[in-house]
């Protein structure tokens, strides 16, 4: 997760492809919580988003919150609907990508800081088609990391009520 | 059958344990465990902006942030000087593919901007004229009991038998026929037909224009008329043979009136200079060759003398 802010807040800031930002870090925090589930995914997220406000002195907390809450969302994805379904990380990359994207621009003018939605909303379409575009090799990788998900050994317990 | 045993799992005979009763089950302590972890990490990062705005920079949250920021330092800087050339190849290559577009982007915008000099250029020479109409239109030459209104030249003489332009001013400008027209240098002509926004002017060179004239130097009368050919675009016609008009004579309009009848054109404009004086024992007057003052091939804004009597009438 270190290596994934590393490389975002480095090597990506900046960079455009066709229109579109890669996100390397929101895109690594959807396939790890998909793979090893919702409570890992919040806590990977919270633990990148930090790392981001860090690195790039910001302020703290804002891109935590905003990491903590995709890799959970994209976690009880994973342990539920999008279980064993190959399109899962393309599909939860590209809508946590969007509502990152506008979430990112509401909490930012919610603390008054300077934001442009037009510019945030013109460049979230492609970014999110780029984000699941990425999900497809990172979500290998991750699952080569992490190991197999978690989310299937819920399904080894049967409970009746 | 025990109690923690229903009768679907005795019939199936699988051997399921029901949790006990008043405890939860492994599952919904998960589902527990989940939502405070996450409701947790939610408020901590609450917790950590709202303290973040509040500390302004010097407490000790931005100091921890700085000391962690110093120890990420190294690996950002590490990462970056590993990317740097893929980066650069990157920029390269973005470089290459957007140099078409940009050549096209820039071919575009200098022929706009060469446009734009060009109206700029011409604004300016407009801007020009219409000062030097105006210092006419307000100084010691214009003809009184007249309003100048300044207007453009739409059409110009079309070739050598069309004697004629267009003025963007017509019957709802107050322009009427037989109006002068002029402009700084002198006399164009006179309106010879009206519509409501345009009218056409009937230049001095054009074979039906006539008007009484007189030398300033010598006082000697005659008719402008048009002349024979391109050097000499107008002649002074019916100057008897003993007037003295010399070469470099001023010749102006002479503006005569009658109790009944009026000259068309005000006394005192500026028509043209003598260039050629010519006599002969069998002509019965004088032959002079004028040049007019102003270029009538090259007309850009004309001023329409407008009758104040006729306004006020």
């Amino acid at each position: 997760m270190l290596v994934a802010a590393v490389v975002q807040v480095t090597v990506l800031t900046g960079i455009r492809v066709l229109g579109a930002e890669p996100d390397l870090l929101l895109v690594t925090i959807v396939c790890v919580a998909l793979v090893a589930g919702s409570l890992p995914g919040a806590i990977a997220g919270f633990a990148g988003g930090l790392a981001v406000d860090v690195m790039t002195l910001g302020t703290l907390g804002t891109t935590s919150i905003l990491l903590t809450l995709a890799g959970y969302w994209a976690g009880r994805y994973g342990e539920t609907t999008g279980r064993g379904r190959s399109y899962a990380p393309p599909l939860a990359a590209f809508a946590i990508s969007l509502l990152a994207g506008i979430g990112g621009v509401t909490l930012h003018f919610l603390i008054g800081q300077p934001v442009s939605a037009r510019e945030a909303l013109v460049v979230a379409a492609p970014s999110a088609v780029l984000a699941a575009v990425l999900a497809l090799g990172v979500h290998p990788v991750c699952r080569a990391f992490v190991g197999a998900p978690d989310a299937l050994d819920g399904a080894r317990q049967v409970e009746l009520v | 059958m025990p109690r923690n045993r229903t009768a679907r799992t005795a019939v199936l005979g699988v051997s399921v344990r029901r949790p006990a009763e008043g405890k939860p089950s492994t599952r919904t302590t998960a589902a527990a465990r989940r939502r405070l972890v996450v409701g947790g990490l939610v408020v901590l990062s609450l917790v950590l902006v709202t303290i973040s705005f509040r500390e302004d920079g010097d407490g000790p949250v931005a100091s921890t942030q700085n000391a962690a920021a110093a120890v990420l330092r190294p690996f950002q800087v590490a990462a970056d000087r590993v990317a740097e050339p893929f980066r650069d190849a990157y920029r390269w290559a973005d470089g290459l593919f957007g140099a078409r577009s940009d050549a096209a982007r820039l071919e575009k915008e200098n022929e706009t901007l060469r446009q734009q000099v060009v109206e700029s250029r011409l604004a300016e020479r407009e801007n020009e004229r219409l000062r030097r109409l105006l210092g006419y239109l307000n100084g010691p030459r214009f003809p009184e009991g007249y309003r100048g209104l300044a207007t453009a030249v739409l059409a110009r003489p079309a070739g050598a038998y069309a004697q004629s332009i267009v003025i963007a001013a017509g019957r709802n400008d107050g322009v009427r026929v037989d109006d002068p027209v002029v402009t700084q240098d002198g006399l164009v002509g006179k309106v010879s037909r009206t519509s409501s926004r345009t009218a056409r002017v009937t230049l001095l060179t054009d074979d039906q224009s006539a008007a009484s004239a007189l030398d300033v130097e010598t006082d000697a009368f005659g008719i402008v008329r048009p002349g024979n050919g391109p050097r000499a675009p107008l002649r002074l016609d019916r100057v008897p043979k003993e007037a003295r008009v010399r070469p470099g004579d001023t010749i102006v309009t002479s503006g005569w009136s009658s109790p009944r009848l009026s000259s068309l054109y005000p006394r005192g404009i500026r028509i043209g200079r003598v260039t050629s004086v010519g006599r002969t024992d069998t002509d019965l007057y004088t032959q002079v060759q004028v040049t007019p003052f102003a270029d009538l091939s090259a007309l850009e804004s004309v001023l329409v003398l407008i009758p104040k009597e006729r306004e006020t009438s």
